[in-house]
């Protein structure tokens, strides 16, 4: 059953990707009502997905690599549901619903037991729920500095195409870049804070130099100096988007390094 | 009876001879009642916008009616005669007719595909020839129906979404910089007119404030009035550049007054904000290279044609969904105006009391059980009675009315009382060959049945 859920909910958002593409490239409104049709449905088997080990165990289910993951990946679609649909930018979803769903996808090519996250202190759960939603206002920053990034070198190259009406405003682009920043950073802060008290009662050091606390704070820096930048001289708008994306980069070199951590390792713990 | 239209429009005929033809509203009363003193041109309306001079009219006969819309057309000035204009025109009539008015209420025929202007125009000319009493059954609901076939056509397609104006394409590139263009400051550089009418595009979609500066101060000042701005020295201009949001450039100069280190100075005190410039003018007042300028978009007046371009193919697309809506509703109409003939009217009307009696007579039948012929023929004889007497008084008025002035009121009354549909004279066309031949015997047998 859940094995088919998940399966359900891949499809349907691969199926609601390609609508969202096809949607990018043609003026129509059916294509767009499709599209969010389909990944509402795609949402709605994500949260049957998600919600059924919750009532099962009482727990919600984020202590491995792939958990994680669906929980990114559905708390993505949440955030362009919500906030793609109530300003009317279906354009979001074109690029918001392919990165859930090859979110997916890479937790279900991680071994099972990747990244699991031995349970010696239960209240481990509030750090790795903190690093994903500070992550999923990375992955909004991103997708926005991408947008901004098409649409600006579609102004200044003079291409009035399907692409160009589409896409929302640059200062809208740049403002909603600038906010899942501001969302995310805090929440990634106090991520890397519980992890760190979680690893000092685990393995008695707040600190052990692997990949995935190396990239974690490579990330927390870059972020706190884009932020700075922009509020001390101003580097928005162009220059902000460039740097969002080089920013993701740390969020995936991180997750890589979870992957890393294999199953012995935390066994030998 | 036909519904006709004789006009000339942008493709066919000069703007020296539309505006020859052109009527002031003064005049329009005594042109329409001219036009319906013609024998035999029952209704008429006359349709006149800068693009198309068009006289729109129900008459007896097709080609006839042609004629006396040539008289009077060339009859609006004294000028002109039938040499002139002859080659100019063109003749459409019933389905076509209903056609063309559809698409020209569509905009599907204007000049800018998809200019809303026209829908209003079609609406005056109809309420003069309200006004004026010269429209009748007929045009009333052809013209209402094709002022709503209009209204359905901007509703339902795209086809009206498109700035296809330089000036306004200025603004919808605006919004795609600035998602909010009430926080916007715009500045104004020089007097040229397409700039002026972009700048009034920004404030008519309420941009925050309004700079103006040009080489003349007075000039400033009375532009500054205008649009309710603030006039800034000319030589104040660099300094200007950081506030503004959006520059439009429209001075005459023949050289470049903006240069890319003046861009570079304003995006860098802008803190990176970005900045929007339109060079409305040729030769070009702002120094192309400013394009290399980080956050600063600057379009010429090439771009914005580009921008137009595009914005025309984009509306051919959607008139083309537009001319399919068109298509359907052309067809319904037809058939209405078919319906309006007398004989089908007749038709139909016979054939629907017939089947209530007939359909009256079987329950009768079954209720009643047997009954012997003697006593069936007295039955029938009696249901054909009453329907035949109260018929023949609407029928043998409707007959004679449809060849009155009134003619085509008295078919669309007698239609509504006896709920005739179109589709059911649609259904009936090929059975009224020879109704003549019908309706005499009918009535023979109504004569025959009164004696008995």
């Amino acid at each position: 059953m859940a094995e088919t859920l998940s399966f359900l909910t891949m499809g349907l958002y691969f199926g609601g990707t390609l609508l969202f593409l096809a949607f990018l490239l043609h003026r129509s409104d059916v294509l767009a009502k499709g599209a969010i049709f389909v990944a509402g449905a795609g949402f709605i088997a994500h949260t049957v997905a998600l919600g059924m080990p919750i009532i099962a165990t009482g727990q919600v289910p984020i202590m491995t690599f792939r958990d994680a993951m669906s929980f990114f990946a559905w708390g993505l679609v949440l955030v362009f549901l919500v906030v793609g649909l109530k300003r009317g930018l279906q354009v979001l979803g074109a690029f918001i619903l392919p990165l859930a769903f090859l979110s997916l996808v890479s937790a279900t090519l991680a071994p099972v037991e990747a990244g699991t996250i031995a349970p010696v202190f239960q209240a481990v759960w509030i750090h790795v729920t903190l690093s994903i939603l500070g992550t999923i206002g990375f992955a909004v920053a991103f997708v926005a500095g991408l947008m901004y990034l098409m649409q600006e070198r579609l102004l200044k190259s003079k291409q009035f195409n399907v692409l160009n009406f589409k896409l929302p405003p640059l200062d809208f682009l740049d403002t909603l870049n600038q906010r899942s920043i501001l969302f995310g950073f805090p929440l990634l802060t106090l991520g890397i804070l519980t992890g760190a008290v979680s690893a000092q009662l685990t393995i008695g050091s707040y600190l052990s130099w692997n990949p995935e606390q190396v990239w974690a704070l490579i990330t927390w820096v870059f972020y706190f100096v884009v932020l700075m930048g922009r509020v001390t001289v101003g580097w928005r708008a162009k220059r902000a988007a460039y740097l969002t994306i080089v920013g993701f980069a740390g969020v995936i070199l991180t997750f890589i390094g979870i992957l890393m951590k294999s199953p012995q390792a935390i066994a030998h713990l | 009876m036909n519904i006709i239209v004789l006009g000339l429009n942008h493709r066919t005929a000069p703007v020296e001879l539309r505006e020859l033809l052109a009527i002031p509203d003064s005049r329009m009363g005594e042109a329409l009642t001219r036009l319906r003193a013609y024998p035999g041109v029952k209704e008429a309306m006359f349709l006149g916008t800068c693009n198309r001079v068009e006289v729109y009219a129900v008459v007896e006969k097709g080609e006839w009616g042609f004629r006396k819309l040539e008289d009077f057309l060339v009859a609006i000035h004294f000028s002109l005669s039938s040499e002139d204009l002859l080659p100019h025109l063109y003749r459409y009539s019933d389905e076509e007719a209903i056609a063309h008015l559809f698409r020209v209420s569509a905009s599907l025929d204007s000049m800018v595909v998809g200019e809303p202007q026209i829908l209003g125009q079609v609406k005056e000319a109809y309420d003069s020839a309200l006004t004026h009493r010269s429209s009748g059954v007929i045009l009333n609901k052809v013209v209402k129906k094709a002022i709503s076939v209009g209204k359905s056509v901007r509703t339902n397609t795209r086809i009206g979404e498109y700035a296809v104006s330089v000036s306004y394409a200025a603004v919808e590139l605006a919004k795609k910089v600035f998602s909010n263009l009430k926080q916007q400051v715009v500045l104004l550089v020089g007097a040229g007119e397409m700039g002026k009418l972009a700048a009034q595009h920004l404030v008519n979609h309420g941009v925050k404030d309004v700079l103006l500066t040009t080489r003349n101060q007075h000039r400033a000042l009375t532009l500054a009035e205008r649009f309710q701005g603030q006039a800034i020295p000319y030589e104040q201009l660099r300094n200007t550049l950081p506030k503004a949001d959006i520059v439009i450039c429209a001075t005459g100069a023949p050289h470049f007054v903006i240069s890319k280190e003046d861009i570079e100075g304003a995006v860098y005190q802008r803190r990176n904000r970005p900045i929007f410039l339109i060079d409305i003018t040729v030769p070009r007042n702002i120094d192309p290279a400013v394009k290399d300028v980080d956050n600063a978009f600057v379009f010429d007046i090439d771009d914005l044609k580009a921008h137009v371009g595009h914005n025309q193919d984009e509306r051919l697309k959607e008139a083309a969904t537009a001319e399919k809506l068109v298509k359907e509703e052309v067809q319904s109409m037809v058939l209405w105006v078919r319906g309006l003939e007398a004989t089908p009217t007749i038709v139909a009307l016979r054939k629907k009391a017939e089947d209530i009696k007939n359909a009256e007579l079987e329950k009768a039948y079954h209720r009643l059980g047997e009954l012997s012929e003697k006593d069936r023929v007295a039955i029938e004889g009696l249901a054909s009675s009453i329907v035949n007497k109260l018929l023949h008084g609407p029928l043998v008025t409707l007959k004679a009315e449809a060849q009155s002035q009134n003619g085509f009121a008295f078919i669309e009354a007698a239609r509504r009382f006896f709920e005739l549909r179109e589709r059911e004279f649609h259904s009936l066309e090929s059975q009224s060959e020879d109704p003549e031949v019908g309706d005499g015997t009918s009535e023979e047998s109504l004569s025959q049945k009164d004696r008995q």
